[in-house]
């Protein structure tokens, strides 16, 4: 018997995904939330949704903050109240979280949650300015180091450590990017090969261009309601059955192990004892492969294998979308794309998507169980969730 | 100049200007915070003392960044990594005069310290590590 449900999901939307010329994230939100309202007709938005809690992470990109209010405003949800929550690429992971927060308070029966970043409009060293903003500025940007910079010492150390290799990690590239083929919305729809991955070139080596996510503008949003009332909206709501986030050294450096992501451990831990499950249970997965190597590690903290064993995991197919645990059916982080912001809300809308019957092309079939990873810098914050279909 | 006698950054950093590695040790605890900071996070003492650590350690990790943000463009492609320091805690830095291909997991390396102070803010001088 899984745990019991703690907020329903009654309704989804994601903006494409991509390069969004021309438009401001705020408008992209827009275009999330009037998804999510057209999704769920029995549901009167202005009336209904009570708060909004929204996943934006950096200010430089559009000189824009107090994203709160802005994505409120064009949803056409004033005067609700609206707040961003901020915690780099777990930004809406955190939104998530909030919301489950909320509801389960009983001060509100209807929440939105989102996600939102406009990402591409900067140069790319710009954006790598501004991403790692979100590690430590004094001993790791003060030094130079970017945010592949990062996830690559922890590649290194996984390599030196357990013997995984390139091919595994490129391994990871291909299959994400095979997913993205079948979805839509991806920002890039493009099947690549294990000899295009590793002869790319070197970002931050051992990561090369096809281990890192892309820099992406979209937006993504639930809509969250108490399970009592999900009827009331909807016949196919999804329930959240375990909900977990921790936190960690803000400076990779500091951590005692440099392999493992200790806070996706902990938010993992605390989602699966939750919902009452275990790994096992888990029909499919979306988990935050900011960089190839960031996947290997998921597997291994949210133990679908033993530390050290996620590169066989993925080269084995176990997490292919005709595996056993379908991971990033979505095209992950690495080809649908990584606004930042609107991440870990967009991985619960694959989730939704799957446990609803809607996944098309990348359906599961008959998935029951669903979770979502986010983890947020280079493993500062991290939110687990586990779905079950309603 | 800020009060020395302050567990902070910015002291770190003021005394890596005289070329020293510095930590604050905690008298309750004995737990060395790199970096120093105004209460130890192992225990929650404010007893705290300055300590000199010896400038080495042996390289944990490393990578080579070839695509950097614009403060670091010019210098690319160059070579990062987390040090473990002989008195225990981890510093990450640049490495220098070695060249990438040669470095390696585990291999000896010392903290030396650029003085010149950067021109923008928050004009701390940087340490890097190079091979021993
Ligand atoms: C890897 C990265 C540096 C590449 O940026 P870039 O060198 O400026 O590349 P460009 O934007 O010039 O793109 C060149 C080509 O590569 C493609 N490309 C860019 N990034 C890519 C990626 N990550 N994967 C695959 N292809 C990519 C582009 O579509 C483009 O193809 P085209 O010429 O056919 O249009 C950038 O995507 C990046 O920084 N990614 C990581 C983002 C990140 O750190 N997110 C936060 C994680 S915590
Ligand atoms: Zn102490």
């Amino acid at each position: 018997m899984t745990g019991k449900p703690l907020v329903s999901i009654v309704s989804a939307g994601l903006s494409k995904f991509g390069k969004m010329q021309g438009l401001y994230g705020r408008e992209l939100f827009a275009q999330a939330a009037k998804e999510a309202f057209d999704r769920c007709p029995n549901l009167d938005p202005k009336k209904t949704v009570k708060a909004l809690f929204v996943g934006h992470m950096g200010e430089s990109y559009e000189h824009q903050g107090h994203t709160g209010a802005a994505s409120a405003n064009w949803a056409g949800l004033l005067p609700v109240p609206a707040m961003r929550t901020e915690a780099a690429c777990a930004s809406s992971g955190v939104a998530l979280r909030c919301g489950v927060l909320a509801v389960l308070s009983g001060l509100y029966d209807v929440v939105m949650v989102g996600g939102v970043e406009k990402m591409t409009h900067r140069s790319t060293a710009e954006v790598t300015e501004f991403l790692a903003m979100a590690s430590d500025f004094p001993f790791e940007q003060w030094h130079g180091i970017t945010f592949p910079g990062l996830y690559a010492l922890m590649a290194t150390a996984h390599m030196h450590k357990y013997g995984t290799t390139e091919e595994q990690m490129a391994m990871v590239a291909v299959k994400n990017h095979g997913n993205g083929v079948l979805n839509p919305k991806a920002h890039m729809q493009k099947e690549i090969t294990l000899e295009q991955a590793l002869s790319s070139r070197v970002i931050a080596w051992p990561l090369k261009l096809f281990d890192c996510s892309l820099i992406t503008d979209g937006a993504s949003c639930l809509i969250l309601t108490k399970p009592e009332l999900a009827n009331k909206f909807t016949d196919t709501p999804v329930h959240i059955i375990g909900s977990g986030h921790a936190c960690d050294t803000i400076g990779l450096y500091e951590r005692k192990e440099l392999t493992t992501l200790n806070a996706g451990k902990l938010a993992g831990q605390e989602a699966y004892k939750m919902a009452k499950t275990t790994p096992n249970d888990i029909d499919v997965a979306e988990v935050h492969d900011c960089f190839t190597i960031a996947e290997i590690i998921a597997y291994e903290d949210l133990n679908f294998c033993k530390p050290g064993d996620g590169g066989k995991l993925v080269e084995e197919g176990i997490t292919h979308i005709k595996g056993e645990i379908p991971v990033n059916t979505s095209g992950g982080l690495k080809s649908k794309g990584h606004p930042v912001g609107a991440t870990g809300t967009a991985q619960a809308y694959e989730i939704y998507l799957q446990l609803t019957d809607q996944a098309e092309k990348r359906q599961v079939e008959d998935a029951e169980i669903g979770l979502s990873h986010n983890v947020g810098g280079s493993g500062a914050t991290a939110t687990v969730h586990i779905y079950k279909r309603g | 100049m800020p009060e020395s006698h302050l567990f902070t950054i910015e002291n770190f950093y003021h005394f890596a200007k005289e070329r020293k590695l510095m930590a604050a040790q905690c008298d309750n605890c004995g737990t060395l915070l790199v970096p120093p900071r105004p209460v130890c996070t192992n225990c929650l003492s404010k007893n705290l003392e300055w300590i000199k650590l010896k400038p080495k350690g042996k390289l944990l990790t490393y990578t080579v960044i070839h695509v950097a943000s614009p403060r670091f463009q010019s210098l690319a492609p160059y070579a990062v990594g987390i040090v473990k320091l002989e008195d225990g805690p981890n510093l990450p830095g640049m490495i220098k005069g070695i060249e990438p291909e040669n470095i390696k997991v585990g291999m000896d390396v010392l903290v030396d310290f650029d003085t010149n102070i950067p021109a923008e803010w928050p004009m701390w001088p940087r340490y890097f590590f190079r091979p021993s």
